[in-house]
């Protein structure tokens, strides 16, 4: 098991410099475009395009400008937005990266048990009235757009029903949880449910569907034959092996969201996350956040699945040989 | 020990009834082993599976009598029966790679089935479980009993499955065609491994197989069935060598000599008929040689002491048919 771990992290490690090598060479080497204009932005004067020749070794080629590039980012720590002039890409992103790592796991353990919690509750209850009720509210959820969930939220939570029912719930925003974790889990209750609806149904349906499949496995048959509870063999048998199926799709959902795939909802909710940075730094070209951003996503995706994978051979041994 | 009487399964399916078992009867006594064979599709698993309520379905309609120590199990209630599958009754299954959970050990597996059934501890448990596969002939039990199924192969996994079926003392073990799924040496190690383990714990075996070498070897009475419906039951030594149906004769036919490599089933003439459309008469009609008016009719099971077949032929014309293919046979 830990040699699988190992290797694992030296995959992630060579994969991560790859997409570093990509990104670079999409943003900064596309031939025709002069890649100085592209960092320092629209309104960008002849003098900071000077500067930014010289800061990122334009005229060198382009190894050394990789590694001038990285150097800015991960070493000196000092990629600078040209377009907000001064701000600090590294800063912005360590400040915008806890707000969106909040909002993804508080909303990513509320589906995960609501869930897995449906998806059991519907195969155990197959060809019962709950099971169709689970499984329809399961699409539903899924059928609905970001952005409309949040808007309709929002709108009950902070305007239709804010001076009676709702009048708990504060303005949104994002507090940090080391300065009033009360306050923290209250702004988000509402983001984490909101974005936790998305992918709840999702998940009850695929693990209903699994633990279907999985009830009418050979082994299945096996632990009926040994006299053990039906319950038992849902949950310690044929859920056990249906849960290897529900990480994988979890860490693809989870890497995403946590690289900047809830953008829409952080938009939507007022919650200053990578998202958020990813949006606004699209909306002003401002290239350097922009690959700051790209390269958290990218680093968490891959975190995300190399975790994934370790989980994964730790539920399933067969994997480990691999 | 073990009763079934006119044991009854049918399906409702889109095409109509399907009816997988047709009025079986048999006993099995003490320490007996029983073979059933009879083609794919013939319903022998369905039929044990029905007797110990495993048949899942929501279109099954299972009706008859299946005693086990002079009490009714049909129709227990699924907590009931809980303590008859694994504690009295064992199984083992056909195919030994998907039989077992992918996911735990063996030994927690064996260890789980003991704790179902009695109260031991999980260390004496676990004591029982590397004792068990000591018997069963796995090397090195103690080590072993920490792996996963996936690193056994499939001669191992069954014994593994023997051990976990045998682990409350069964009092009757059924094995779904226990050797199908591996290599010849294996299926002889694996029957060796039954009979061996039969004469210690001193269970009844009920064994299902395609293949009447299997039958020869370990079964003292067998049941032929066709269709759903059994078509002879009798003593071993009566069946395989004076068999009275001719479906049986097929089958016998149809057993590669001992020494030939290849176990496989040689078919007879025909294919099986489909159970959705069994006919009236004889099940085996369409297929049969000695084909006569009468078997429009059903026959039902008859015949001289235990020995019955479900056959139309008197004895006369059985004797005439058997002579005039034995002289064929030494000609050949
Ligand atoms: N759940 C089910 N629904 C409908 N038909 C079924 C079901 N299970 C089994 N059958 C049918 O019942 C018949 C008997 O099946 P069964 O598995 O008992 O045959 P078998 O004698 O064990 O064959 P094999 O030697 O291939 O294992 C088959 O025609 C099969 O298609
Ligand atoms: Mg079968």
């Amino acid at each position: 098991m830990r040699s699988f771990i190992i290797r694992r992290l030296i995959s992630a490690v060579l994969v991560l410099f790859a997409i570093s090598v990509m990104v670079f060479l999409i943003f900064f080497a596309t031939p025709g475009v002069d890649p100085a204009a592209r960092i320092a932005g629209r309104s960008a004067t002849p003098q900071i395009l000077e500067q930014v020749r010289a800061a990122f070794g334009l005229n060198r080629p382009i190894p050394i400008r990789y590694l001038l590039m990285m150097e800015h980012l991960f070493i000196k720590h000092d990629l600078t937005s040209y377009v907000n002039v001064g701000d600090r890409v590294l800063p912005q992103i360590l400040q915008a990266a806890p707000v969106t790592l909040s909002l993804v796991i508080g909303a990513a353990v509320i589906w995960l048990i609501v869930g897995v919690l449906g998806g059991v509750v519907a195969a155990a209850n197959r060809g019962k009235f709950i099971d169709p009720l689970i499984m329809f509210v399961g699409i539903a959820a899924v059928s609905v757009p970001a952005y409309w969930l949040g808007e309709v939220v929002n709108y009950f939570t902070q305007s239709k029903f804010h001076s009676s029912i709702f009048s708990w719930v504060p303005s949104s925003g994002y507090v940090s949880p080391t300065t009033n974790p009360w306050q923290w889990a209250l702004h988000l209750l509402f983001p984490w449910l909101t974005l936790a609806a998305l992918y709840a149904g999702i998940y009850a349906r695929v693990l209903r569907a699994e633990l279907v499949n999985a009830m009418n496995e050979d082994y299945v048959r096996t632990a009926r034959a040994k006299g053990l509870s039906e319950r038992r063999i849902l949950l310690r048998h044929a859920l056990r092996c249906s849960l290897i199926s529900i990480v994988s799709l979890f860490g693809l959902d989870f890497g995403a969201l946590i690289g900047g795939a809830a953008l829409l909802t952080e938009v939507v909710m007022g919650l200053p996350g990578i998202g958020m940075l990813t949006y606004n730094a699209l909306q002003n070209l401002d290239l350097p956040v922009l690959m700051g951003c790209v390269m958290y996503g990218a680093f968490f995706i891959v975190l995300a699945n190399a975790v994934v994978d370790v989980l994964y051979a730790w539920l399933d041994p067969r994997v480990r040989l691999a | 020990m073990l009763s079934v009487r006119d044991l009854r399964v049918s399906f409702a399916t889109r095409q109509g009834a399907l009816r997988a078992v047709d009025g079986l009867s048999f006993d099995v006594g003490s320490k007996e082993v029983l073979g059933i064979v009879g083609e794919s599709g013939s319903g022998k698993s369905v039929a044990m599976y029905s007797m110990l309520g495993l048949v899942r379905d929501s279109n099954v309609t299972i009706s008859g009598s299946v005693k086990f120590e002079g009490r009714e199990i049909l129709g227990l209630s699924d907590r009931e029966m809980q303590s008859v599958r694994g504690g009295d009754i064992g199984m083992i299954f056909q195919d030994p790679m998907t039989a077992l959970t992918p996911v735990y050990t063996v030994g927690w597996q064996i260890v789980e089935q003991i704790r179902a059934h009695t109260d031991m501890t999980k260390q004496q448990a676990r004591e029982r479980a590397i004792g068990l596969l000591g018997e069963v002939g796995i090397p090195d039990p103690k080590s072993r009993v920490d792996h996963y199924p996936h690193e056994f192969s499939g001669g191992m996994r069954q014994r593994v499955v023997i051990a976990m079926a045998l682990s409350c003392n069964p009092k009757l073990l059924i094995a779904d065609e226990p050797t199908t799924a591996l290599d010849v040496t294996t299926q002889a190690q694996i029957l060796d491994l039954m009979l061996k383990m039969q004469e210690s714990y001193g269970s009844s075996i009920v064994i299902i197989t395609h293949d009447m070498g299997v039958i020869a070897e370990m079964a003292h009475r067998v049941v032929v069935m066709y269709a759903g419906r059994p078509a002879e039951i009798g003593p071993e030594v009566d069946v395989v060598r004076y068999p009275r149906h001719p479906y049986t004769w097929g089958l016998l036919g149809a057993v590669p000599r001992v020494d030939s490599k290849n176990r496989r089933l040689v078919t007879i003439p025909g294919t099986s008929v489909s159970p959705l459309d069994v006919p009236e008469g004889c099940a085996f009609g369409p297929r049969c040689e000695h084909r006569m008016e009468i078997c429009d009719e059903r026959p039902v099971l008859h015949g001289p002491g235990d020995h019955l077949d479900a056959c139309w032929l008197s004895d006369a014309q059985r004797l005439a048919i058997r002579s005039a293919r034995s002289v064929a046979g030494g000609a050949s």
